[in-house]
């Protein structure tokens, strides 16, 4: 059985789709059999991301109202044949989207692939507790400012109370993806620093993807950054993220303001 | 004497787990003419006030014939003698609108003792100041209410959290939120915090918001007091 990964964050726009497609096509590339579901119905990008919006036929609703099949719905990464996509319908309404019709799919998805990586919708509303709640474990994506950080406290204690995982006494492994950071503005006090946020939310770190064009070119081209920017910085950060997700122990590295240079997290102050 | 079956519903749709439970409780029979009845009732209760307080009562109508509206104003009258009415019995089902208890049948006779014994209503016992303790982060949006006691939080209480506690409030980690102690009128709690970082503090409704704080005492650990009516904060000496 395959391991379900939500992604979410609580506030819009700090990079929950971008994560989704780069961490999703990493575990491909890795080898690994990857779906990226996309729970954000009636503002869905990541078919955008992935560069698979002309080719959606059925999606999510469809499935979990059995309209479609699940392998009707399922669109395969051109490049990457381990990847697949189920997209999120544009037209509906999220209320079409029933718990136990959610559960179903999940637990489809769960026998057919290595890993499920949910995509939640911003906010706490329906579709992001939708999104979070059968998963197995949690990326948190973050940016350095305080308004992220404390929606994401807020994400972090749904997760702790309204998941199933939660409601069964166990507790939900959680993982810090801090996006978008600057370090130059981290280093003039703009941005809060890895360590006030790691300090705020005392959940284990995941990765910190540096801010960088890289992203927006990638995301224009409809590509993860993890597929058609390769040599990017921030492409090595997901990377790396992907390998620590899947178990791997790798050396956590913090973006330094000279660019392509990194220090160690507790050698150099980085931030 | 009759026992009453009830449904208990527990939560989330579509999967309800619903289950059957049986329960004792005293079934009154009024019969006509009810306002003898009731005086009936009044003269017993002179002699046992306060029997039925907190005893679940139903209600057997077999003996009278009432119209809606009567039976509301019969339990109403019930009400103001303190006897709760959890169920009907022997009442045709037509009768019973919205605001009246539900239709109960299927009771049997059980001896006034066993249920007496059975349904003793808990005596109010002297609570003791029971602390709770909060191992893990209060996240932001959580609140943790506690009116009987002290609280004691092992983590941090995020930015937009908030720990209300009728005793005193004791954070070992940050506290970027609010912190309510004394709640319920106890002008002697406190709160303690490790790192003070806090949107607010107040003790029996006497605040501070983060705006009013020294700013000397930011990430200081300090404990907050009440004293003449006003909030004090102060750094603790260690």
């Amino acid at each position: 059985m395959g391991k379900v990964i939500v992604v979410t964050s609580g506030k819009g726009g700090v990079g929950k789709t971008t994560s989704t497609a780069a961490l999703g096509a990493a575990l491909a590339r890795m080898g690994h059999n990857v779906v990226v579901v996309d729970f954000d119905v009636g503002l869905r990008n990541l078919d955008l991301v992935m560069g698979a919006e002309r080719r959606v036929v059925f999606d999510l609703i469809n499935v979990v109202q059995g309209v479609a099949k699940l392998t009707q719905a399922l669109i395969r990464d051109k490049r990457l044949e381990t990847l697949y996509l189920l997209p999120a319908s544009q037209t509906r309404d999220k209320d079409a989207l029933t718990e136990e019709g959610i559960a179903r799919v999940i637990y489809d998805l769960r026998s057919r692939f290595d890993w499920v990586i949910c995509d939640s919708p911003a906010g706490i509303e329906r579709g992001a507790t939708l999104a979070m709640r059968y998963a197995d474990e949690a990326v948190i994506v973050t940016n350095p400012e305080v308004s992220s950080v404390r929606d994401s406290d807020r994400i972090i204690g749904l997760l702790d109370s309204k998941t199933e995982k939660a409601e069964r006494g166990d507790r939900m492994a959680k993982h810090l993806l801090i996006a978008r950071f600057d370090p130059g503005r981290a280093a003039r006090g703009e941005m809060l620093n890895i360590q006030d946020v790691l300090e705020i939310l005392s959940i284990p770190l995941l990765g910190v993807i540096p801010e960088s064009e890289e992203v927006l070119r990638a995301s224009n081209l409809g590509a993860p950054i993890t597929i058609c920017g390769q040599q990017s910085a921030p492409a090595h950060a997901y990377m790396d993220a992907a390998r620590r997700l899947a178990g791997e122990e790798i050396e956590m590295l913090i973006p330094t303001e000279k660019q392509g240079l990194f220090a160690k997290i507790f050698g150099r102050r980085a931030a | 004497m009759s026992e009453v079956s009830v449904l208990s519903a527990a939560r989330q749709r579509g999967a309800m787990p619903l289950r059957g439970r049986s329960y004792m409780a005293f079934a009154l029979t009024p019969d006509p003419p009810i306002a003898d009845w009731l005086e009936g009732l009044d003269a017993w209760l002179r002699g046992s006030s306060g029997f039925f307080a907190g005893r679940p009562v139903v209600l057997d109508l077999s003996a009278v014939t009432l119209t809606s509206a009567a039976i509301g104003h019969l339990i109403s009258e019930l009400g103001t003698r303190g006897v709760r009415i959890m169920g009907l019995e022997g009442v045709a089902a037509e009768k019973l609108g919205p605001g009246l208890p539900p239709l109960v049948s299927g009771g049997r006779p059980a001896p006034a003792e066993a249920i007496a014994a059975r349904s003793q209503p808990t005596p109010p016992q002297e609570r003791a100041p029971a602390s709770l303790l909060v191992e893990s982060a209060v996240r932001s949006g959580q609140a943790i209410f506690h009116p009987d006691g002290d609280v004691t939080v092992l983590g941090s209480v995020g930015s937009g959290a908030e720990v209300i506690a009728g005793g005193s409030i004791h954070i070992y980690g940050t506290l970027r939120g609010r912190a309510m102690a004394g709640t319920s009128g106890n002008r002697k709690a406190r709160i303690f915090c490790q790192h003070l970082e806090a949107e607010l503090l107040a003790i029996d409704g006497y605040y501070r918001t983060a705006e009013d704080l020294d700013m000397e005492l930011q990430g200081r650990p300090v404990q907050a007091w009440l004293a003449n009516e006003t909030l004090f904060i102060a750094e603790i000496d260690r």
